[in-house]
């Protein structure tokens, strides 16, 4: 299951810095996306992009993560070589990410 | 309890016009704000304004106040805006003129200033966030301008200024001013501070709130955006928060909408810096008590550091760039071809590059060729771009992405070239002591 199943998603720049909001559909899917949504499988996900860290947010009363990612945009909006400075589709590349079956989740008994 | 209506008329420099003319109109409002400068656009125009005195203000300036001077006037809404850039003065002196060859005499207009600090900035030798220092960027550097706060936009306001035009204040500040102003909130309240900064957050960017950056067809519809309606806050004196929309306009406003936009551009949700407190939307809920109407409750705020997020414009490098396309059957292998041949002939010619990227539009060039699944597109365009200390050297790598026409892979179509200077933009944190605001007034 893709991450855009469940969830959207949207891109923000400061400097080089990238946040990527990632927002529940149902506030019920929040705690499957905290246990499998981690910042280890972000950094994984998007890999040699990025130069610096990602760090996670959580935000359970709106049913949402906030990722942000250091060293993401080349140098930041107004220097990079990237055809997309601002980073602003990092919200789809994060929405393409892989998931669990819900099913299969470790919850279940 | 009193409640204060803002509505948000651009949410960039180039935004669309109409949307604020409906606000105008139709919102109700008291207030029409216009967030209209990016990170970079300040040093920009200082550059303008080196080269005219009169200028390096907004360019869309004229525009947008002869499309809602008359309406505001009708409506009794005061307008803010920080489309004074690098020239705040001269921007509220050409609002002057507008209103009066629109005869909308005795109409008061405020410029605030005080942002600019590259002075000070020069003199601290103050250290940048991307490290080095503005002393070692030395002649470099064309800007410094410090993020201010609300104070000076409400002080304007209770001057009587129907027009407030600044240069960098912070965008919420914007929001946060009028909301000052009218509710005589103290500026050691921070939770109704940091509730203000919130509402300023969720507007700034207009149409991001009302379905503008949200359609995905299929999965997340919006109707109208053609005609997207930008939003309106409803602002209750305690600082709770309904934010809506001229009924019948584009877009919509959803939790979805609401939440997308309070989380856009924000790092630790806890800790928003802003000049006046550190915001804190960690706590928010967003509750949909009507159509298009959301209720946003749940921001605060802590005290604020007492430091100024300033943006350093320098004079960094420059970018040459150079596209082609390629299609039909093959057209990835001859667009890997194209950009082969362009590495070879920009090493042979010994172009000096001091960073370059060689892409192919419409399978990597967003995200690297991990995350492209290798799927062959119909065509593509390869895309070469270069950082060089100099703009003749930058010019060199267009034109060799160009010769590909008769020296290239077969059926290459579309070249086009770019060679431009890069103004740089660093940031630096700077005691408030250093920036003394001031408001000036004049009448049309």
């Amino acid at each position: 299951m893709k991450l855009r199943e469940i969830a959207h998603s949207r891109s923000g720049d400061k400097g080089d810095t990238s946040n990527i909001s990632v927002i529940a559909f149902d506030m019920g899917d929040f705690a499957f996306l905290a246990e499998h949504v981690t910042a280890d499988c972000v950094a994984d996900h998007f890999g040699d992009t990025i130069t610096g860290t990602v760090t996670r947010y959580e935000l359970p009363a709106l049913g949402a993560l906030n990722f942000v990612l250091t060293g993401a945009l080349g140098g930041g909006v107004v220097r990079s070589l990237a055809l997309d400075t601002h980073g602003k589709s990092f919200s789809s590349a994060l929405l393409e990410f892989e998931l669990p079956d819900k099913g299969a989740s470790s919850g279940s008994p | 309890m009193r409640i204060i209506r803002i509505g948000s008329g651009a949410g960039y420099s180039g935004d669309r016009i109409e949307p604020a003319i409906e606000l105008a109109e139709s919102g109700n409002l008291d207030y029409l704000v216009f967030e209209c400068l990016a990170e970079r656009t300040i040093a920009l125009a200082q550059q303008d304004r080196l080269k005219d005195p009169q200028g390096g203000f907004d360019p869309l300036l004229a525009d947008r106040m002869k499309a809602v001077l008359p309406i505001c006037r009708k409506n009794g809404v005061k307008i803010v805006t920080n489309m004074g850039a690098a020239n705040p003065v001269a921007a509220a002196q050409a609002t002057c003129d507008i209103a009066k060859a629109l005869g909308l005499t005795g109409l008061k207009v405020a410029a605030v200033t005080g942002d600019d600090v590259l002075d000070q900035a020069r003199n601290s030798d103050v250290a940048l966030d991307e490290g080095g220092s503005v002393k070692a960027l030395g002649n470099r550097v064309i800007s410094a301008n410090a993020y201010t706060g609300a104070a000076p936009i409400a002080e304007a306001l209770a001057g009587g200024a129907d027009v407030v035009i600044t240069g960098r204040a912070a965008d919420p500040a914007l929001f946060l001013g009028p909301l000052v102003h009218e509710f005589g909130w103290a500026m050691e309240d921070w939770d109704l501070l940091g509730k203000g900064t919130m509402v300023g957050h969720l507007l700034e960017c207009a149409g991001q709130i009302t379905g503008g950056y949200f359609a995905d067809p299929g999965v997340k519809d919006v109707q109208g955006l053609a005609r997207l309606g930008f939003p309106i806050g409803e602002v209750r004196e305690d600082g709770d928060l309904v934010v809506t929309k001229v009924a019948g306009s584009g877009g919509q406003i959803t939790r979805a909408t609401v939440a997308e936009q309070l989380l856009y551009e924000i790092h630790d949700p806890t800790r928003y810096y802003q000049p006046d407190v550190v915001a804190d939307f960690s706590q928010v809920r967003v509750e949909e008590v009507g159509p298009d109407r959301i209720h946003v409750t749940g921001g605060s705020g802590a005290p604020k550091t007492g430091l100024l997020k300033t943006s350093v414009g320098y004079l960094d490098s420059y970018i040459g760039e150079g596209e082609i396309s390629y299609a039909g059957a093959n057209a990835v292998a001859r667009g890997r071809l194209a950009l082969e041949i362009v590495r070879e002939r920009l090493t042979l010619t010994g172009v000096k590059m001091t960073e370059s990227r060689f892409d192919l539009i419409g399978v990597n060039a967003l995200h690297g060729d991990a995350l492209a699944e290798g799927r062959d597109p119909y065509e593509v365009r390869i895309r070469v771009a270069g950082r060089t200390d100099s703009l003749a050297e930058a010019v060199k790598i267009g034109n060799e992405v160009e010769t590909l026409y008769t020296n290239g892979p077969a059926g290459g179509g579309g070249a086009w070239k770019s060679a431009r200077e890069i103004v740089g933009v660093a940031s630096a944190l700077l005691p408030e002591t250093v920036v003394t605001s001031s408001v000036t007034f004049m009448e049309a």
